[in-house]
């Protein structure tokens, strides 16, 4: 793996959304985000905040450009390789998990040594395996592990943890954080649970009710992984704050 | 296996009864014809035969399912291109095969491209109807994977898309086999001068129904070998990631 920052990593992202809605099945305009405009530093990792259905994942498709039908501007950064781990796994069921992480390599890392990634994540002895042999635990690791062996200039992950149990979901988080600390990678991270995103983030981001909007932004002190309870205390007090504020 | 060898065993029975009680030139018996079917190969003559309509089978075949999965795959996932192309598919599809023959003898004249043709043009839409269902139901969310790892295109053909198809794909080339040969023996026996269905139309003429037995039981025989031999292997094959359980 590199180890050394990318060229082009002083940019930070930058992403203004004035208005998205799509149409619903029956026609009807559904405005999903209004007026949120978001900035991260190079190498640092962002976390989105907010009730489920507040148009999360919309809002990360859009930072990853791959929806490109809303009016405002993005600026991604780096030369714009992804890292995307989506909500569910995303493995193609018909190649193991070795190919699917080879696949996603861009020409010139194919033939990339994969061993340390694959060990970090725990992944060494299932590599020949099909994905429908997998644990959903450990289908989340072999999406990460493709995320990350992109070597990406820009990694969004998107409720990567849901639906695991708790100690699986731990390991998980304690691997994705020191995988961004070694790459620097600029990572924005959609999430609805709060203890987590205080964990992993360098910066929150809570989000409103459709229409979607940031409410309140948030630096939490280094280190990531290690915030003590006084931190977290108040911004859990914070949170709670803001859910009882009408708005 | 072995029901299926009793129920083939059954079938050869019934006919050699039924040829005995009737005591026909019509009908002839399993035996004349086993002996007939030796004869023909002996002399060269049948496998000649075979080797020609193979040939037009396996040369249709592909240009009808090369061309019918490029059309199904387009019409599948562009909405205008299928609202366009959909009243053509129809046409085609209801075109009954003799009129697709006629015509394609008549323009092109009594030739080998002919004869090819008109087969591939009436497998066609039927690989194109299958295809384009098999296109609907590509997943998006494998596509937007795609799209997010900036796979290359033939990378994303051939690992994410054509694995999804392979069912697709293999449905219509098991229906399509059987129609294909199926109209080469009537290109066959309308305008050529070789092949099983040109030996099946002067056959025809002269009454000589060993002839026409040995030869039909031959080429469905050469079918089965190419459906068990080629067809079902390379579907295994295709199907090897599913066969594991969880």
């Amino acid at each position: 793996m590199n180890d050394a920052p990318i060229a082009g990593d002083a940019v930070p992202l930058e992403l203004r959304i004035d208005a998205k809605s799509y149409r619903s099945a029956d026609g009807t305009p559904v405005e999903v985000v209004r007026g949120l405009e978001l900035r991260l530093d190079a190498g640092s990792f962002g976390a989105l905040i907010g009730p489920s259905g507040c148009g999360k994942t919309t809002i990360l498709r859009i930072a990853a450009g791959l929806d490109k039908d809303f009016q405002g501007r993005l600026n991604t950064p780096g030369s714009g390789r992804l890292g995307f781990v989506f909500q569910e796994p995303r493995l193609l069921p018909w190649r193991t998990v070795e190919e699917n992480i080879r696949l996603a390599l861009p020409a010139h890392l194919s033939g990339v040594d994969l061993t340390d990634l694959v060990e970090i994540l725990g992944l060494g002895s299932h590599l020949a395996r099909y994905p429908g042999e997998l644990s959903l635990g450990l289908a989340r690791r072999a999406a990460i592990a493709r995320a990350f062996a992109v070597r990406p200039d820009f990694l969004l992950l998107d409720e990567p943890f849901v639906s695991l149990d708790e100690a699986v979901a731990a390991r998980l988080r304690d691997e994705l954080l020191a995988l961004t600390t070694r790459t620097k990678v600029t990572t924005l991270f959609v999430t609805h649970h709060l203890e987590e995103a205080i964990q992993l983030a360098d910066r929150l981001f809570f989000l409103s009710d459709r229409p979607a909007r940031i409410v309140l932004e948030k630096t939490l002190p280094p280190p990531r992984g290690g915030r003590s309870q006084e931190v977290a205390a108040s911004i859990r007090a914070e949170a709670r704050a803001l859910a009882a504020r009408p708005l | 296996m072995w029901p299926r060898i009793f129920s083939l065993a059954a079938l050869i029975a019934v006919w050699a009864l039924a040829a005995a009680l009737a005591q026909s030139r019509l009908l002839p018996g399993p035996f004349v014809i086993g002996a007939e079917i030796l004869a023909e190969i002996r002399s060269g003559e049948l496998p000649f035969q075979m080797a020609c309509t193979l040939g037009r089978v396996i040369v249709s075949f592909a240009i009808a399912m090369l061309l019918g999965t490029a059309a199904g795959y387009v019409m599948g996932r562009s909405k205008a291109v299928d609202r366009f192309a959909d009243p053509w598919l129809v046409v085609l599809i209801n075109m009954p095969a003799l009129v697709i023959i006629i015509f394609a003898y008549i323009w092109v004249g009594l030739n080998e491209t002919a004869a090819i043709l008109a087969v591939a043009v009436n497998k066609l839409p039927n690989v194109t109807a299958v295809m384009r269902e098999g296109a609907r139901a590509l997943d998006p969310e494998l596509d937007e994977m795609a799209e997010a790892f900036q796979l290359a295109w033939f990378a994303r053909m051939r690992h994410v898309v054509m694995p999804q198809l392979a069912p697709y794909l293999a449905a219509s080339s098991r229906s399509g086999l059987s129609i294909v040969w199926k109209i080469v023996l009537v290109v066959e026996l309308i305008g050529r001068p070789n092949g099983v269905g040109f030996v099946l139309g002067s056959a025809f003429s002269l009454f000589d129904m060993a002839r026409i037995l040995s030869y039909a039981i031959s080429f469905i025989v050469l079918m089965l070998v190419i459906e068990s031999l080629l067809v079902q292997p390379l579907e295994r094959r295709a199907n090897r990631w599913r066969r594991r359980p969880a």
